[in-house]
């Protein structure tokens, strides 16, 4: 199969300046089921945002709310500056890529392509000119006279998003779009994706439940769980400094301390059941919570004063080929340290007394 | 390119219909001749306007002056919500005065003599409404629903605005108000009586609600007769249905395609055939009896008639109804589960007794009522076999036709009826809501159906064989009759009965059609092929509206709809005739309430197979529409009816049937100029004219084959057609539940 034709010459579609996204106050229940809660969220002209959360968290139904499919309660939606909140989807010029793709199976892959174009309603030379453009954009002129049954799933999903483009939305919507494909297919049409996206400028919404697709894809995420927005930012950010334990626990792998903040001034520390109190410093805010990932942990080798220590013993070993998860319970707790694998001979058997060490800036301090 | 808006539209028909048309009904019909007549000296050819304005009709100005005051926004001054708000307002206020000066004054003045006393003597009157009448109305609530949907009621769409009022309208017209007008009538009284003691007379009448037969003198009451009718028929064809469908799904009978034809009969068979079959088997000179006489010298009687012969007419009509609703509950319970008890070591009898047939209790009782229902509607099978046996049916039709015309009574027994029904329709619906046992999920059901107990099995074959092979032979010999000279006395193979009713002569100026069925057989295709496109896209538009679309007050109008359904063809037949036969809408004995009548009987058909369809279409495929700037009725030409074309050709086809074999409401609605086929033929059997009611129904039937025969062969292969394309949405439908 053929990837979108890359050395084709400045896209002829979406010659359009991007727009923003502002979405204020948003609240929207069915009956007693409060799905969202008042939701806030800035999204920037031409950025490839994600919304990512377990299944339930409320972020399907928040794009389902910019294309027109729900009703809030409450509160504005804008784009470009205009409220879009009281219209119908079909007068939001907003595409939108549906999880099953929903390509209409008594159409032809043009035909379909086509459809939004005959809705407007374009002249017929314009529209010809212009399914060629979006079918060649995605490299599918050769399928053209296709039904959709008779394409793969990564062939159906080009011509869901060719389909899309060619009436030239000035935002694009993306419903978990690459999870009816295999993880081969995936990696490589997520990366064809962030190029189309890159190239025509757009300002583009992704929902997902994958990280691993949020991060890679997008230029920022915010991390939903229960109907409420928990953070917003760049991915790397979002790792490093995990507002509370739901990012830090959904975001990669956590060890989470509970405890809390004592003593005053110079002498601020935090204290946890079974552990010596930590010195902390006076700017540390009022956590409840310590975090660090497990590759930050060491294993017997406290190569610097400041650092974190606690001392266990080797519950289980996973290796993982590259590295390997070691589990050290810890009076009473469960910590996870990943180690960097170099032989069977260095590796160090279950059952071992052991101590863990964690650089002081590894550490995150949660106060949610 | 400026384009009349849709709410000028609207306005403009209303003002037609106000100020052009002829307000009331016309003798002639509407012609151009009854146009020119608008103009002319007679009030009564006027239109709404002329009439007020020359006549003195002083009710026609306000809802004249509310459609002059829509007129801005329906012309589009202002906001889209002011211009909704004062639409809607205006237009519902125009509507609701329409129909309260139709409903307030009528042939003699005004209809309620309370009013008189309020207002003194009309001294005016109006006929029924007429075309302008119509079209004033239809403007006003298509302009209201306009205006509902500009202010932003229904997410701001103006078609599943429209749609709602369209059904919400006709619903209200042709089920809620002529079953109002019953009530009013069972409570009317002479004016000697008090009314609610007229009303407990009637209601609590011995010819009810006696319980003579009990003490073994003289007949009980039709009520009785009629439940216990409907309980015997309900317990026969459950047991004889469930024992076709574990046959037909559980074992290795050879023959399980043949018995699911038999699902098929009663769709194409008016109810009356197997009335008419039974009388040739066990009638006075039925083959049985006449062998019992001849070989025997017994005098079999004339058992048939009566309780018995009903129900055993009704068994063999309403089995394969069971057999279709059992074979679906049957196939519904996982194989797993049965497999599960298996492994802990219950024997297949065990396994029956204690899971399979607990889990299949809720079916069973569904199909149960479901026969219930339909042995309380029946009206074909007691009016031919019944003798002096009564049920509330075929009592409601004697107390109409009979000398007295006691449309009281009528009106009473129809109503106990109803209650009868509807208990049943709820009980019903408590029980499939429940039905949660039936795994519905497509997931892990890798096992296979255990086949029956070797004992189960054996009684299922006993019970059933017989039955089917009973059931061929009294359509056999039903279709037979038609064939000899007179059944029972002179055997002679005739194709006389064909003859007198289908005969065919070339007259000089053509064909003549001489035969005795031929009008009413060309009247009911007419008006069968008229209500069909108008019933199955009423259904199906029913169908979408209730399965896609979320808005205020569905639940309340899935329910009216859903309450139609379940009133028993014998009771809208009553109430039609006293509703529609004064103004404000006189249609009796037009062929419009024929065509009316068709299309509210049978809109569960549509409705049926449009909700069947579109359960198997994602939402995605409509919303993908939508989002490329397709509106709502754009996306459904588009779309979804491409998509559902099988269901509408379903719909239409069974539409078409059904209002062909249908009897129990038509006969109360037939004229001498639209004649009905089945009226006809269960005259000529009330008569003993056997021969030709017999000829006709063979007619029937093959016409009716031909036709279901022909949609097997449509759909069948669109149906192929369509699996191919079925992978590329098939996850969807289990993937695309996240919300």
């Amino acid at each position: 199969m053929t990837g979108p034709n890359s050395t084709a010459a400045a896209p002829p579609l979406l010659a359009a300046t991007p727009v923003d996204i502002s979405i204020s106050g948003v609240n929207l229940s069915y009956g007693s089921n409060h799905v969202l809660k008042d939701v806030n969220l800035e999204i920037r002209p031409g950025e490839f945002f994600a919304f990512l959360g377990p299944s339930g968290c409320g972020k399907t139904t928040l794009l389902r709310l910019i294309a027109g499919f729900n009703e809030a309660q409450s509160g504005e939606v804008r784009v470009g500056g205009r409220d879009i909140a009281r219209l119908p989807p079909w007068k939001r010029d907003v595409g939108m890529v549906f999880q099953s793709y929903a390509l209409w199976p008594h159409m032809s892959v043009a035909r379909n392509v086509a459809f939004g174009l005959e809705e407007r309603p374009l002249p017929r030379a314009e529209i010809a000119r212009r399914v060629e453009a979006a079918l060649d954009l995605l490299g599918l002129s050769h399928l053209a006279d296709r039904r959709p049954s008779q394409l793969s799933g990564g062939q159906q999903q080009r011509v869901a998003l060719a389909r899309t483009l060619a009436i030239e939305p000035k935002v694009l919507l993306l419903d978990e779009p690459l999870s009816n494909l295999d993880a081969k297919m995936r990696v490589q049409v997520r990366r064809e994706l962030r190029d189309l996206q890159q190239r025509l400028r757009l300002t583009a919404i992704f929902v997902t439940h994958d990280q691993e697709e949020a991060n890679t894809i997008c230029d920022r995420i915010a991390v939903m769980n229960d109907g409420v927005i928990q953070q917003v930012g760049e991915p790397m950010e979002l790792y490093e400094r995990p507002a509370n334990r739901f990012v830090a626990g959904f975001l990669g792998t956590a060890n989470i301390i509970d405890g809390r903040m004592g003593g005053q001034g110079t002498d601020r520390r935090f204290e946890a059941q079974g552990l010596a109190p930590i010195p902390v410093p006076t700017t540390a805010p009022e956590a409840t919570g310590l975090m660090f990932r497990p590759q930050d942990a060491m294993l017997d080798d406290p190569s610097g004063p400041d650092v974190l220590t606690l001392p266990g013993r080797i519950a289980q070993r996973e290796f993982l080929g590259g590295t390997i998860r070691y589990v050290v319970s810890c009076s009473g707790r469960e910590v996870l340290v990943d180690r960097p694998f170099q032989s069977a001979m260095t590796a160090l058997p279950v059952d071992t007394p052991t101590s863990i060490h964690v650089p002081r800036d590894r550490i995150v301090w949660l106060t949610a | 390119m400026t384009r009349l808006a849709p709410a000028a539209l609207w306005w403009s028909l209303a003002a037609i219909g106000f100020v052009l048309l002829p307000w009331h009904m016309q003798q002639d019909g509407l012609g151009p001749a009854s146009l020119l007549a608008v103009a002319s000296g007679d009030p009564e050819a006027a239109s709404a306007f002329a009439q007020a304005l020359r006549y003195g009709r002083w009710w026609f100005w306000p809802p004249l002056l509310a459609l002059a005051l829509a007129a801005p926004a329906a012309f589009g001054a202002g906001s889209r919500p002011a211009r909704g708000a004062q639409l809607a307002g205006l237009a519902g206020a125009g509507l609701a005065l329409v129909v309260l000066q139709a409903w307030t004054i009528g042939l003699r003045g005004w209809t309620m003599p309370s009013l008189t006393a309020l207002f003194g003597e009309m001294g005016d009157r109006q006929f029924g409404i007429g075309a302008g009448g119509a079209l004033a109305g239809i403007g006003l609530l298509f302009l209201t629903t306009e205006g509902l949907a500009l202010k932003g009621r229904f997410g701001g769409d103006r078609f599943v605005a429209g749609a709602v009022g369209l059904i919400a309208a006709c619903i209200a017209l042709f089920t809620l108000w002529p079953v109002a007008v019953l009530l009013s009538q069972a409570f009317a009284a002479p004016a000697d009586v008090s009314i609610a003691g007229a009303f407990w007379d009637r209601l609590a009448g011995a010819k009810i609600w006696g319980i003579a037969c009990l003490r073994g003198g003289g007949a009980c009451g039709v009520a009785w007769n009629t439940l216990a009718l409907a309980l015997a028929t309900a317990t026969s064809c459950t047991v004889l249905g469930l024992a076709f469908a574990l046959i037909v799904t559980r074992t290795r009978f050879p023959y399980k395609r043949s018995l699911r034809l038999l699902t098929v009969l009663p769709i194409i068979t008016p109810s009356f055939v197997v009335g008419l079959g039974l009388i040739l088997i066990f009638g006075r000179s039925g083959i049985v009896n006449q062998i019992a006489e001849s070989s025997f010298g017994l005098n079999l009687g004339r058992w048939i008639y009566g309780a018995n012969g009903v129900w055993l007419a009704q068994t063999f009509s309403f089995t394969p109804t069971a057999f279709l609703v059992l074979i679906g509950v049957v196939e519904g319970v996982s194989p797993t589960m049965e497999e599960a008890s298996q492994t802990l070591r219950a024997s297949p009898n065990r396994t029956f007794r204690t899971v399979t047939l607990p889990l299949m209790l809720p079916g069973l009782a569904n199909a149960f009522l479901v026969c219930f229902i339909e042995s309380l509607a029946d009206f074909g099978n007691p009016i031919v076999l019944g003798g002096s046996f009564g049920v509330l049916s075929t009592e409601i039709f004697f107390a109409v036709v009979g000398a007295q015309a006691e449309f009281g009574r009528a009106a009473t027994l129809a109503l106990i009826l109803l209650a009868l029904a509807l208990a049943a329709f709820f009980l019903q619906r408590r029980v499939v809501g429940r039905r949660s046992y039936v795994s519905m999920s497509g997931k892990g059901d890798a096992g296979l159906p255990q086949p029956l107990p070797a004992a189960v099995r054996r009684a299922a074959i006993a019970v059933a064989v017989p039955w089917a092979a009973l059931t061929v032979t009294v359509y056999t010999l039903a279709l037979a009759g038609g064939f000899v000279r007179v059944w029972g006395r002179d055997w002679t193979p005739t194709l006389s009965h064909f003859a007198r009713a289908f005969a065919i002569e070339s007259g000089p100026s053509g064909l003549i059609w001489t035969g005795a069925a031929w009008a009413s057989l060309f009247t009911t295709i007419k008006l069968a092929a008229i209500a069909a496109p108008i019933t199955a896209g009423l259904g199906l538009l029913a169908a979408w509206l209730f399965s896609r679309q979320r808005f205020a007050g569905r639940t309340t109008l899935e329910f009216a709809l859903m309450l139609t359904f379940c009133v028993p063809g014998t009771v809208i037949g009553v109430a039609y005739i006293l509703t529609y036969n004064v103004p404000p809408l006189e249609l009796t004995g037009t062929a419009t309430i024929l065509v009316i009548c068709f299309v509210f009987r049978n809109l569960p058909v549509g409705v049926r197979s449009g909700m069947a369809a579109l359960s198997q279409l994602d939402k995605s495929l409509d919303e993908a529409s939508t989002t490329l700037r397709a509106t709502t009725w754009r996306t459904l030409s588009r779309v979804v009816l491409p998509l559902i074309k099988p269901a509408i050709v379903t719909a239409l086809i069974y539409t078409f049937v059904r209002a062909m074999t249908t009897v129990s409401a038509v006969i109360f609605l037939v004229s001498a100029e639209h004649e009905m086929a089945t009226v006809f033929i269960i005259n000529r059997a009330i008569n003993g004219d056997y021969g030709l009611a017999i000829a006709y129904s063979t007619a029937l039937i093959v016409l009716m084959m031909l036709a279901i025969g022909a949609i097997q062969l449509a759909v069948g292969e669109r149906r192929i057609g369509r699996r191919q394309a079925a992978p590329a949405a098939a996850p969807a439908l289990v993937a695309g539940a996240s919300p």
